[in-house]
């Protein structure tokens, strides 16, 4: 269960690169067991934020505590407890699968025989058993993101920090990671996960944080934000000018969005709205489907591209 | 910008736990894994060097300072292999664990430190610099050109100028733009080394201020002097008084300053 310690809290965070404000004066606080994730286009922010979490990047204003330990005083204390999967890859080259696990137990004083047997675990749960021997070059991409995991909870973490953690993965070892971050969180470790994938938040994150250009621009449950910005249904069309003037008139608070020739309609309102407008207006080539995280975060963040 | 008052890259004199023997530790397991490819050049080089100069050139040479050039020469190949087995691993070798594998972003998210994985990688350095001199050593005193009981010396005299050249080339490490820049270091600074530090012909041969420039600023100087001092058991007393503090005091200063430079590379 979210209990209502605070594990990780940010004040006025803000880290600079020279004149650039990549985290810009950001609060946000993660509870003891919760799992929170932070979403935003790329350049939003939230890799740097989990950086200076985990003390790679020192702050460069502001407060950032975890564990009630300052990250600028107490960074090797902090990263015993901290469990870290990085979005590149950075596994060693030079050693085998297994070899790449005891190797990095070592950096956390863990002893040969505890650390063999913690691998050997590991890869059994991310099915990397029959690989323990290869040499890294050799494992697929989906292979290295689960060694990445595995290596990650070695050190059988407090708090485990996921940078886009099933980005290039296949459907299933989506689900494996999934599992996972679901089994890590009941036994109460508290995760922070950044994403683009919308469907990976709503399924796994207590609370979410929404970052655009340093800031967090929203934040709270999945479902909530949903309910908030976009209502119950979206309604999507072919652009019509005559269903979109209709659209205009008769439900004054929606917010009417085009890309392309398709039109994407959110209200606040709950079931049926969408519905008792057709019934008026009949169209075609027209869907009315639930609203999700997506709907939010696009609604929000805006459809232009960020790069 | 203004830096912040206690900014973490401040320089500052590097907090080494234990820890550096985790990241010393990596680098002999990698290490070991290729041993054979390691060991073999090591031994054949020196072999090399001894039958083309030592018995090719050195029977035009008579003899200098009443040795026959193979045994001046022997001294000064085991102190270039402190220099190369060092140098070379902290280029380009610590570049690559740095820069394309990303090794040393991986370590730091443990308790380890950026100032420890550096003191690692530097102890690694000496760490190769001593083994590489030990092997040609070896090959020295299989051609019985080893005349001294104070040989085995030679491993501290390595481990040492080893963690001076290791550092040394560190600072190359944390200012290199890209892996094709340590030409210059390698061309500009272990090159005339290699032929100028009184290593192939003795310092004397030298013009007075070439001499002088060779003892203030080129460090293999002094390692070949001391490393004939312990094979030959000849040495230049002068040469010793000026060397062992020049040695010490490199060491110290150059270890300190990669480390920090380093930090500043790798802390943004």
């Amino acid at each position: 269960m979210v209990s209502s310690e605070v594990l990780i809290k940010g004040q006025s965070l803000t880290k600079k690169f020279g004149n650039f404000a990549a985290v810009d004066h950001i609060d946000f606080e993660v509870y003891k067991a919760e799992c929170v994730g932070f979403l935003g286009p790329n350049g939003a922010g939230k890799t740097t934020t989990v950086r200076m979490i985990y003390c790679f990047l020192p702050v460069t204003t502001g407060k950032l505590s975890v564990a009630g330990m300052d990250v600028s005083k107490q960074s090797r204390e902090i990263k015993k407890l901290v469990g870290v999967a990085p979005q590149e890859d950075n596994l060693d080259p030079d050693f085998t699968v297994i070899k790449n696990l005891t190797v990095y137990a070592r950096y956390f004083d863990i002893s040969k025989e505890e650390a063999t047997k913690r691998a050997t675990d590991q890869l059994r749960f991310f099915q990397l058993q029959d690989k323990q021997n290869v040499d890294i070059v050799e494992l697929s991409a989906g292979m290295k993101r689960r060694l990445i995991l595995a290596r990650a909870l070695l050190n059988q973490p407090q708090i485990l920090l996921l940078d886009e953690p099933t980005t290039g993965l296949d459907p299933q070892a989506r689900h494996l990671v999934w599992d996972e971050v679901r089994a890590l969180r009941k036994r109460g470790v508290t995760i922070v996960i950044t994403t683009h994938y919308m469907d990976e938040a709503a399924e796994l994150c207590d609370r979410i944080f929404i970052m655009d250009n340093g800031k967090i621009i929203e934040q709270g449950k999945p479902s909530e934000l949903i309910k908030k910005h976009v209502g119950d249904d979206v309604l999507e069309f072919d652009m019509d000018e005559k269903l979109f003037d209709a659209l205009r008139l008769e439900l004054p608070g929606a917010v009417l969005e085009t890309f392309g020739d398709r039109a994407h309609v959110y209200t606040a309102q709950s079931h049926g709205v969408f519905e008792r407008f057709l019934e008026k207006h009949p169209a075609s080539n027209v869907m009315i489907r639930n609203a999700n995280l997506e709907d939010v975060f696009l609604k929000l963040t805006g459809r232009k591209l960020k790069e | 910008m203004k830096k912040a008052i206690s900014s973490p890259t401040k320089f500052s004199l590097p907090r080494l736990t234990y820890r550096v023997w985790t990241v010393w530790r990596r680098d002999f397991d990698v290490f070991m894994k290729t041993v054979q490819v390691n060991f073999l050049p090591s031994v054949l080089e020196p072999i090399l060097y001894l039958v083309a100069l030592g018995f090719g050139l050195g029977t035009l040479v008579t003899t200098i300072n009443g040795a026959p050039y193979i045994s001046f020469i022997a001294p000064a190949l085991i102190a270039i292999s402190v220099m190369t087995g060092s140098f070379f691993e902290c280029t380009y070798a610590s570049f690559v664990r740095m820069y394309y594998q990303k090794t040393f972003d991986a370590i730091i998210a443990t308790p380890v430190s950026v100032e420890e994985v550096i003191g690692g990688e530097l102890l690694w350095g000496a760490t190769r610099a001593t083994i590489n001199s030990t092997i040609v050593l070896a090959v020295v005193a299989a051609f019985g050109l080893v005349s001294s009981p104070l040989f085995p010396l030679i491993v501290l005299l390595s481990f040492v100028g080893g963690l001076m050249f290791a550092s040394i080339a560190m600072c190359f490490t944390a200012i290199a733009p890209n892996i094709d820049f340590f030409n210059y270091p390698s061309f500009l600074l272990i090159t005339p080394m290699f032929l100028l530090s009184g290593t192939f012909f003795p310092l004397s041969q030298l013009p007075q201020a070439a001499q002088v420039a060779a003892l203030a600023f080129l460090p293999l100087t002094h390692v070949t002097n001391i490393a004939r001092g312990l094979v030959m058991g000849v040495m230049n007393a002068d040469y010793l008084l000026i060397g062992i503090p020049w040695i010490g005091l490199a060491t110290i200063v150059f270890f300190i300053l990669s480390i920090n430079l380093m930090k500043k590379r790798l802390v943004k």
